[in-house]
């Protein structure tokens, strides 16, 4: 695989705040890489750096090998998507796409022939005197794409583009810009805040926390290996508790010795053990490894989503057999549901349920989306 | 549905008791001073229907000598009418080249420059008018501040004053502030993220400007132009004061008039006047809304 873009040593800083703390980042040609993170961890910064509408600090942006520091966004073979659109009111649809097209003086025939297969692609064909101020959110989602990738760049930045629309629409979309990409060609280097949405999407996912890469890769990695607490609690959910690790393959946490894959720790070596809660298993107290009382029971549908104090700390399962609040259970854990991690900054702050309520984390999500 | 009801009429007569004011003020203000001047064009002095001012407008003619000492006929107000929009059009044209690039340049500013640059271009319309018109007297006189300063670096003076390049600096001095701040404020709202989007499809720093600020921009400057325009061709005293009298304006002929006591006619000039700007900015809106709606 060919390397396309690659930062090398990137930091940057507004007002003495440093956003970016030297990145490394390598993309690579045809390949769709979401930057996910929380509100304020440099991803959309890296993106405009990518863009060329921020200059680094320090640090090298390598084009397919070229050096573009200084280059300015307008000589770069990189269009970007941008979170509201930015689609031009005072032209209509077809104008808009056609904007790269003449501004390079094409060919009439050329720019019409262009247009018409971009708007065909993102299923706008007929709307081309309507005008952009007319269409919905998803529309002109559509013409935004339609007019970046109409020009043939290398590299589509997409800054949030789906965060405005609703989740039916969404869902359409990202299975949509797959389908682009996959067409295309053409490496995308995606930002959001919506996990979700970077494990479906993405061939690569860099997740980033306060100016910092903390992982790269693929989404089942990024997923089943994470890297760190963060990164364990950040995507998907997580029991995150202390262990120790006795030798290869035995870790000690709650109080039990348990059988898990990992090794090449050392011995007795302090670490932070995470367990998704689908790989719990509920079994009768006497037979569990450990034992607790359910202390809340949520349905969601698909699952039940239960906590349980073991020892005073709160661990989230999802299970499909229905429990009661007040009961004793006891837990089973496969060893290869047990994930070690080296102990991190992180180690501590994430992976307890006890403060734990389905409003309070919807009301984060929101306040990450309004920040945005 | 009954409630519903109840609630918008009311809601109706608070909104039209909270407009009163408003009403009253611009029907006493406004529509009943156009109507006299609508009344006086139209009628003599014994308030008689007539269309002779109206028509002494189009038709009176003067005397006056042409570039080879012969006399020549012409019609007085066509004549002075001409001369008005010419100045008028020239300082206007200034404003809006001087202005522009001002006015872009501040809605890119950080936000506090741009509120203090914008009070340095307002504190001077807090003056009077008369005044800010006599500084510039003192400035343009022959032997006024800029031939001094000419004279200094041994450049012979030059005649300013009593020119019509002295009343277009008027103009251009006073009505300067009303094209910079109309298509600042437009400029000011218009979204960095287009000028970006701009730059990303391709357009150096003329291309964003010519393809994306100047149309989104138009609706300013045609409100710009508009509030140059209108009061730079109705203008008297500037013209009386730094012309020395000598490029009579279509203000000037109102005021004298006026200040002859011909009533009639004079409200017959404003009345004219009045229409023709009229006309030329409907016409300007529509090519204004045809612009940005294509």
């Amino acid at each position: 695989m060919k390397k396309i873009i690659e930062l090398k040593n990137v930091s940057k800083s507004f007002d003495g705040e440093v956003v970016l703390d030297h990145i490394n980042l390598d993309i690579y040609d045809n390949e769709f890489l979401t930057l996910l993170g929380p509100s304020g961890c440099g991803k959309t910064t890296t993106l405009r750096i990518i863009g060329g509408f921020e200059n680094a600090d320090e640090g090298d942006i390598v084009f397919m090998g070229e050096n573009i520091n200084d280059m300015p966004p307008y000589k770069r073979n990189i269009n970007t998507v941008f979170q509201r659109y930015a689609l031009f009111p005072h032209l209509n649809v077809y104008e808009n796409v056609a904007f790269p097209l003449r501004e390079k003086k094409e060919k009439k025939s050329e720019i019409d022939r262009k247009v018409k297969e971009m708007l065909n692609l993102v299923a706008l064909s007929g709307f081309e005197r309507r005008s952009v101020t007319s269409l919905s959110g998803g529309q002109q989602q559509r013409v935004a794409i339609a007019r970046a990738l109409v020009s043939n760049p290398k590299v589509l930045l997409l800054d949030e583009p789906l965060a405005a629309l609703d989740l039916k629409l969404r869902k359409d979309m990202q299975q949509e810009l797959k389908k682009i990409q996959k067409a295309t060609g053409i490496t995308f280097v995606f930002v959001t805040h919506d996990q979700e949405e970077a494990l479906s999407m993405s061939d690569t996912v860099v997740v980033m926390a306060e100016g910092k890469i903390q992982q790269i890769g693929t989404p089942i990695d990024i997923y089943n290996e994470p890297e760190n607490a963060f990164v364990a609690d950040f995507i998907g959910e997580s029991n995150i508790v202390d262990g120790i690790m006795l030798e290869d393959k035995k870790v000690s946490f709650s109080g039990h010795i348990f059988d898990c894959v990992d090794y090449g720790f050392k011995k007795r070596e302090p670490v932070d053990v995470v367990i998704r809660p689908e790989d719990v298993d509920i079994v009768p107290e006497e037979k569990g490894m450990l034992k607790g009382v359910v202390t809340s029971v949520t349905f969601l549908g698909v699952h039940y989503e239960i906590i349980v104090d073991i020892d005073g700390f709160k661990w989230m399962i999802q299970t499909t057999d229905f429990v009661d609040v007040d009961e004793h259970i006891g837990l089973y854990i496969e060893p290869d549901a047990i994930h070690i991690m080296h102990k991190s900054q992180y180690s501590g702050m994430f992976g307890d349920y006890s403060s734990f309520s389905n409003e309070l984390d919807e009301l984060s999500d929101a306040e990450m989306e309004i920040e945005e | 549905m009954k409630s519903s009801n109840s609630i918008s009429k009311r809601d109706r007569i608070v909104r039209r008791l909270t407009l009163a004011p408003y009403s009253i003020w611009s029907v006493l203000f406004i529509v009943v001073p156009l109507l006299f001047v609508a009344y006086y064009a139209f009628t003599d002095r014994n308030f008689n229907f007539t269309f002779d001012n109206v028509s002494r407008f189009f038709t009176a003619t003067t005397s006056i000598m042409d570039k080879n000492g012969m006399p020549k006929e012409v019609h007085t107000y066509l004549v002075i009418f001409t001369r008005s929009l010419r100045l008028a059009i020239i300082s206007t044209l200034i404003c809006l080249l001087l202005g522009y690039p001002l006015a872009y340049i501040i809605s890119r500013a950080h936000e506090k420059t741009q509120k203090i640059i914008i009070t340095l271009i307002m504190i001077p319309m807090w003056m009077n008018f008369l005044i800010r018109t006599y500084a510039w007297m003192t400035i343009l006189q022959d032997a006024g501040i800029i031939n001094r300063i000419l004279g200094h670096i041994g450049i012979k003076p030059i005649k300013i004053i009593g020119t019509e390049a002295a009343v277009v600096i008027g103009m251009v001095y006073d009505y300067f502030p009303y094209m910079v701040l109309p298509i600042y404020s437009i400029m000011a709202k218009m979204d960095n993220k287009l000028i970006e989007a701009a730059k990303d499809l391709g357009c150096n720093g003329a291309g964003v400007l010519r393809r994306v600020v100047w149309p989104l921009s138009l609706p300013g400057v045609i409100s710009g132009v508009t509030m140059v325009l209108i009061p730079s061709i109705s203008t008297f005293y500037i013209s009386q004061k730094l012309g020395y009298g000598k490029f009579y304006l279509i203000g000037d002929a109102i005021e004298g008039q006026y200040a002859a006591n011909n009533l009639h006619f004079a409200a017959a000039i404003a009345f004219i006047l009045m229409v023709i700007l009229l006309a030329a900015m409907v016409f300007m809106q529509s090519y204004a809304n045809k612009k940005t709606c294509a």
